[in-house]
């Protein structure tokens, strides 16, 4: 990499300008992230009654991995094990993938309001969840949700391109529409079907909880990171290539139908995934990738990455918040990330206004 | 049809054709360029100018026609590989995205590029020279967002060079810029020609075309009408017959090359009218 020898000193200086100085601080940002969230998982864990240090949560975490004899009593142990470690777990990949899912989003549809909550894949998702849910076969679960993710992603884009050009704005208003009417829907089959607390059910859909989350949910949502989230962070530099449009990006000998079909399936299937356990948390794929960018500068091969990673804390501190804020009684944690999420998306609309 | 001579080197349209939503946009064009040879793609709004760039790039499939390049088939070869031969410079060329001008230049590489694989020391050398190629080497820090339209324009056209093509498509180079930014991107395209790259543009200024082209192709509703050297082509009759307008084609006291002056009027009066007369055109 650096074997230019006979580089003269202006020579260098542009390398380093081409370089661009993100590229150092990208990889900072991995690491610090990286700690940050080992950490955040941690202690998330201790947060709570019943008293919990770091160093339990390691002696539990290290007995169940094997590594040493278990110290803590069952009781402690099930706290941190069975009760707490599964739901912080379950919020750090629902984060990490719903802020991928809207990095991803906002590169292929050139649309920086894109996100799976506000253009409908979240309540799609419920729908579909809730369905299967209620027609009690369970084992269908992410596979309905990521169904009616689809369903709901081509009702935007189809009540968003049926005037004309797809703008942003438009799709946004499409995604409002169709999110109304699949919220709409998720409620009625849930007080249709009635069993239990309808309300509080509805409202876990609508905005979102982790409260139920178990190591099921884990396995669903860390496999659908890692299967699906996984192979999307190879979009990165195809994803870079749309910045100029569709018709640049073929010039660039990018395939844009098939990547843009395929990604925004990836994107539905991640969606579908996480709503499927967590029902339909909003923001996250809106705020997280704006945020990285201001770290790292527009480049996928950064931004998605660390968008997952800051997805993935910011929602197990949304999560920590929503289930002690109000202690003993749990928020639905979609009304914490929309508390921080709504004047993002604000100030996004503004800054939007004044580009064009 | 195929017993006509195909060129081994260059650019060889064969009867393309395309149609959008059942509107014929190109129909039947041939062309042929030879290599490093800068071609000017002229005719009124709507001809079908854009479109037939767009052809050759692949960015949108002809209906028929054959498309060859050196030999190879565009539109059936690969598509990274078909981005390492043909660039393409878009006319209004932006983003919403706050990139800086080296991001937007590296851009160019991705036909280059792996997924997972790091710009190297060749592509940062690559992404310099173009920016100095276009005369925009101190850009590079620069956000592409606070370019005025003639520097956007340099940047766009080093992206495509940093593709390292051999032919190079342009549309509309000169789009709103000044006169001075108009000229010298019209020199560095002949320049680029004359250092062996294959130009095709799309101009608005016939005057361009004649001042700096050493081929133009004029283009009406789809079909080429007329192709040559531009003293054979830009011919008052010509300008008339495309344009509706009439035109004097004068020789420049400079270059020696054709300069044109036009003046509205009625076809019907303008048919007796078209002169080498310098001052009864002005």
């Amino acid at each position: 990499m650096t074997k230019a020898g006979m580089t003269t000193v202006q020579q260098a200086r542009e390398a380093e300008v081409v370089k661009t100085s993100r590229s150092l601080p990208a990889a900072v940002w991995a690491v610090i992230l990286s700690v940050l969230l080992a950490a955040s998982i941690v202690v998330a864990v201790t947060i709570g009654p019943a008293g919990l240090t770091a160093g339990d949560v390691w002696a539990s975490i290290l007995a169940h991995l094997g590594f040493g004899d278990p110290t803590l009593s069952p009781l402690r142990d099930g706290i941190v094990w069975q009760l707490r470690m599964p739901r912080v777990l379950t919020a750090a990949a629902v984060g990490a993938g719903l802020a991928l899912a809207g990095a991803i989003m906002q590169a292929v549809t050139r649309n920086p309001l894109a996100d799976p909550y506000l253009l409908g894949l979240s309540s799609g998702a419920s729908v579909g969840a809730v369905i299967v849910l209620v027609l009690g076969v369970s084992i269908a679960l992410p596979f309905a949700a990521f169904a009616g993710a689809l369903v709901a992603l081509g009702f935007t884009l189809v009540l968003a391109g049926a005037a004309g050009r797809i703008t942003p704005t438009r799709t946004v208003l499409a995604g409002l529409a169709v999110s109304s009417v699949f919220g709409a829907v998720t409620s009625l089959i849930i007080f249709w079907s009635a069993t239990g607390d309808s309300y509080r059910e509805i409202l876990n859909w609508l905005l979102g909880s982790l409260a139920g989350a178990e190591w099921p949910a884990v396995a669903i949502s860390v496999g659908a990171l890692l299967l699906v989230g996984g192979p999307l962070l190879a979009s990165a530099r195809t994803l870079d290539a749309f910045a100029f449009g569709d018709a640049s990006a073929a010039a660039l000998g990018v395939n844009v139908d098939r990547t843009r079909w395929l990604l925004l399936g990836g994107t539905a299937l991640l969606t579908g995934a996480m709503v499927s356990v967590s029902g339909s948390i909003g923001f996250i794929g809106l705020v997280l990738p704006h945020a990285v960018r201001l770290l790292t500068g527009p480049g996928h091969r950064a931004l998605l990455p660390l968008s997952a990673l800051a997805g993935a804390i910011f929602l197990i501190w949304a999560d920590t918040a929503a289930r002690t804020l109000f202690d003993p009684r749990e928020l639905p944690v979609g009304i914490i990330t929309a508390l921080v999420g709504g004047p993002v998306f604000a100030v996004l609309i503004l800054r939007s206004r004044r580009i064009s | 049809m195929t017993d006509a001579v195909q060129p081994t080197s260059g650019l060889s349209l064969d009867r393309v054709a395309f149609s959008r939503a059942g509107r014929v946009i190109i129909d039947g064009v041939d062309v042929t360029l030879p290599r490093g040879a800068f071609g000017a793609l002229v005719g009124p709004n709507g001809a079908g100018k854009s479109t037939l760039l767009h052809l050759i790039a692949s960015i949108e499939r002809a209906a028929s026609g054959g498309i060859v390049f050196d030999g190879a088939a565009l539109p059936t070869m690969p598509r990274r590989e078909r981005a390492r031969t043909v660039a393409v410079a878009e006319q209004q060329s932006d983003t919403e995205l706050d990139l800086s001008v080296v991001d937007v230049v590296m851009l160019g590489r991705t036909p280059h590029l792996g997924a997972f694989a790091s710009a190297s020391a060749t592509d940062a050398a690559v992404v310099r020279d173009a920016l100095a190629a276009v005369g925009a080497a101190g850009l590079a820090a620069r956000r592409f967002h606070t370019l005025s339209g003639g520097e956007r324009q340099r940047v766009t056209l080093a992206r495509a060079l940093a593709q390292q093509p051999s032919l190079l498509l342009a549309d509309e180079p000169t789009n709103h810029l000044d006169i001075r930014s108009q000229l010298s991107a019209l020199s560095l395209l002949a320049e680029l020609a004359r250092g062996g790259l294959t130009v095709l543009a799309a101009l608005h200024d016939l005057g361009h075309a004649a001042a700096y082209a050493d081929h133009v192709i004029v283009l009406a509703e789809g079909r080429v009408v007329a192709a040559g050297d531009p003293a054979t082509v830009l011919t008052p009759e010509l300008v008339l017959d495309v344009y509706g307008v009439r035109a004097a084609v004068l020789r420049h006291p400079l270059t020696g090359r054709p300069l044109l002056a036009f003046a509205e009027g009625s076809p019907a009066a303008a048919e007796t009218s078209p002169t080498l007369d310098l001052e009864s055109s002005l």
